[in-house]
């Protein structure tokens, strides 16, 4: 195990070609144009076997819907517009039950055009039935590939990696990349239950009427809501074989345990709450941070456990739904909706379309949470 | 005949009538089983694939109704990835999703040149939605959103020439076939299928409901539009444009309208407008 100094987007890239997808269909698009740029390099060394460049995001999502049918390993890559783009072949590919890995770098939405950071392109896409996992950095981005089709394969689902667009995809950090033979150990080949094959034809997306639409919906939801306990299991696995984890798989509890005052967050931000966590907790305050790692499912139970007794909640996270509460926000609420004792859960969305979330903004951000009264704002 | 056992098998819920399963009957039998079926939206896929039946005895996919292109082009590449050099990947889809909401797509999988054959059956509307004008909607015809007014008088504008615009991509087959002549529909497809990279061919396929047509003059019909001229028989093979057809005498396209519903309200004016469109096509050959 040999660390770079690598950009994230390489990192990732380098971690998607040792899983050895046989088709790789990538579109350009701010900030994830790098992984799909490096793709291409690999394809030129003959490092994967094809590389469809595609006209649109939408035709690079419904070339890895056919490739991953006819029973291939794929992956595409995109950010916000084009994500969007794709919405209705995000759908599709959960729908049809493909296990398609989606590298996502995380990019705001228009209007107005914006090309920096934020969840909102992945966040609109989390009731499409693909399992979500979100990374702190380059590291944890490039850990997390691996693991992505491992989990997968194993339930049937597809996964997006979702990390933070320019703070990670471009930012250069010392990355650990597992290499193809280690990859090989981790990860077994495709093996597809059902595909696309002469040799036994089936048919695949079908058209179900009112007696039987509901019941394939029903499933998937069921079978995303088990999926938790598989992608802890496969990331556990990962951690016993590369000694690298992120918290228990589903989030990772950083001075939390004994804190009174809980921030909840996802991704890189996570980095600058931690710093102004250690240097609130030199003053003596009682402060942690719970970093969600999955997030569609939703890990209720794991967020409910470790958010048990505490008296002031926060939740700060760079995504909205206009005119309800935060999605994020929803989801903690939900979570602690059963507990005894009713902490004061605060709200704050920020750090939108790329704007700039300091360790004072942190600090401040504690300050408030301090005064234990309920806030729901923008910051 | 009697142990004939079509790939596209009986069961499916088309109209009486309806050209479209003739068509996927005829390329079927002339694949064989050792192909992939990418379907796009539309009634073709509504009238085959209701769950928790199939009339497909060959693998099936579809996905949505304007990325069939590049679905396909992901299966064709999987299988070369796979190693598999002999399945062939064939599309089915209507007008609607090649001459509009995926002509996109289209271009791009054309472009790419991918190993994809795709047979596009053409009745000339959203028959699925209930008969709206597409791109391939002929001059005069009446759908639902080129209804006949007191101002507008069906649609306005000419067929999108979709063989010429796809053989523009220098791929090395396009041709146009009618199910009216359906030895010429068959020795395309043969011609077609051994060829590696992207093949197209657009099937005329005259729909009952749509058209308002008698459901006994489907074929019938499809030869009358080849034999007035409205429909043409040509291919482009490696870029080289083909004739296939050639009219010792061309029949008056009034004959062809008035038998149908959409075309009924064409005033004579209109009908010579669109027999002087004709005539000036054909000028060039």
């Amino acid at each position: 195990m040999v660390k770079k100094t690598v950009e994230g987007s390489f990192a990732v890239a380098e971690a998607v070609k040792n899983c050895e997808p046989d088709v790789a269909a990538c579109y350009p698009i701010t900030p994830s144009t790098h992984v799909a740029e490096e793709l291409a390099s690999f394809y030129a060394n003959g490092e994967i076997k094809e590389y469809i460049a595609t006209e649109s995001e939408l035709s690079s999502m419904s070339a890895c819907i056919g490739a991953s049918a006819a029973g291939s390993r794929t992956v595409t890559v995109t950010s916000s517009q084009g994500m969007a783009l794709m919405h209705e072949a995000v759908f599709n590919a959960a729908g049809n039950r493909l296990p398609i890995v989606m590298i996502v770098g995380n990019r705001s939405l228009s209007a107005p055009l914006n090309i920096w950071n934020d969840w909102q392109d992945s966040i609109t896409e989390r009731d499409s039935g693909w399992i979500q996992i979100y990374c702190e950095n380059g590291q944890e981005a490039t850990d997390a590939v691996p693991q992505a089709y491992k989990i997968a394969e194993a339930v049937s689902l597809p996964v997006m990696v979702c990390f933070d667009g320019f703070y990670i995809t471009h930012a250069v950090e010392p990355i650990d990349v597992p290499t193809l033979e280690e990859v090989r150990k981790f990860l077994p080949l495709f093996k597809p239950a059902v595909k696309l094959d002469p040799k036994n034809p089936i048919s695949m997306g079908e058209y179900a009427f009112p007696s039987h639409y509901q019941l394939f919906r029903e499933d998937l939801h069921k079978d995303m809501l088990a999926a938790v306990g598989k992608v802890k299991e496969i990331h556990d696995d990962y951690a016993k074989m590369f000694g690298r984890s992120c918290g228990n798989g589903l989030l990772e509890e950083y001075r939390s345990q004994d804190a009174d005052i809980v921030l909840v967050s996802i991704g890189s931000v996570c980095g600058n709450a931690k710093e102004a966590i250690d240097q609130l907790r030199e003053k003596g305050e009682k402060v942690g941070l719970v970093k969600l790692r999955l997030v569609r499912p939703f890990p209720y139970a794991a967020v409910a456990k470790a958010l048990a007794g505490k008296k002031v909640i926060g939740v700060f996270e760079k995504a909205y739904s206009l005119g309800a509460v935060p999605p994020v926000y929803g989801e903690v609420l939900a979570a602690v909706a059963d507990a005894k004792a009713k902490p004061v859960i605060s709200s704050f969305t920020g750090g939108l379309g790329g704007k700039d979330v300091t360790v004072g903004n942190m600090l401040e951000l504690f300050g408030k949470l301090k005064q234990g009264k309920k806030l729901v704002e923008w910051v | 005949m009697a142990d004939y056992e079509p790939l596209f098998s009986a069961g499916h819920t088309a109209c009486a009538g309806c050209a479209m399963p003739i068509i996927f009957r005829q390329v079927l039998d002339i694949t064989g089983p050792d192909v992939i079926v990418v379907n796009a939206t539309s009634c073709s896929e509504i009238i085959s694939s209701g769950y928790p039946r199939t009339a497909w005895r060959v693998p099936y996919i579809h996905s949505l109704f304007e990325n069939t292109p590049a679905v396909a082009s992901g299966v064709a590449n999987a299988l070369k990835a796979q190693g598999n050099d002999h399945t062939k990947v064939l599309i089915f889809g209507g007008d609607g999703s090649t001459y509009d909401i995926g002509f996109g797509a289209l271009s791009g999988m054309l472009e790419r040149n991918e190993d994809v054959f795709y047979i596009c059956y053409d009745n000339e509307a959203y028959m699925n939605t209930g008969v709206q004008r597409s791109g391939a909607t002929p001059f005069g015809a009446r759908t639902t959103t080129s209804p006949v007014g007191k101002v507008h008088h069906g649609k306005e504008i000419f067929k999108k020439p979709i063989v010429d615009v796809v053989a523009a991509h220098k791929i090395p087959y396009a041709a146009s076939a009618s199910i009216g002549y359906h030895m010429d529909l068959a020795m395309k497809v043969k011609k077609a299928l051994p060829m590696r990279g992207s093949r197209f061919i657009d099937v005329f396929s005259p729909c009952v409901p749509g058209w308002g047509i008698d459901s006994a003059i489907t074929i019938e019909l499809a030869k009358m539009a080849v034999d007035c001229g409205i429909w043409k028989l040509v291919e482009y093979e490696n870029g080289q444009f083909r004739l296939n057809f050639k009219h010792a005498q061309r029949k008056p396209v009034k004959d062809y309208l008035l038998k149908q519903a959409r075309f009924k309200h064409l005033t004579e004016q209109e009908i010579a407008k669109i027999q002087a469109q004709i005539d000036e096509e054909w000028k060039k050959y």
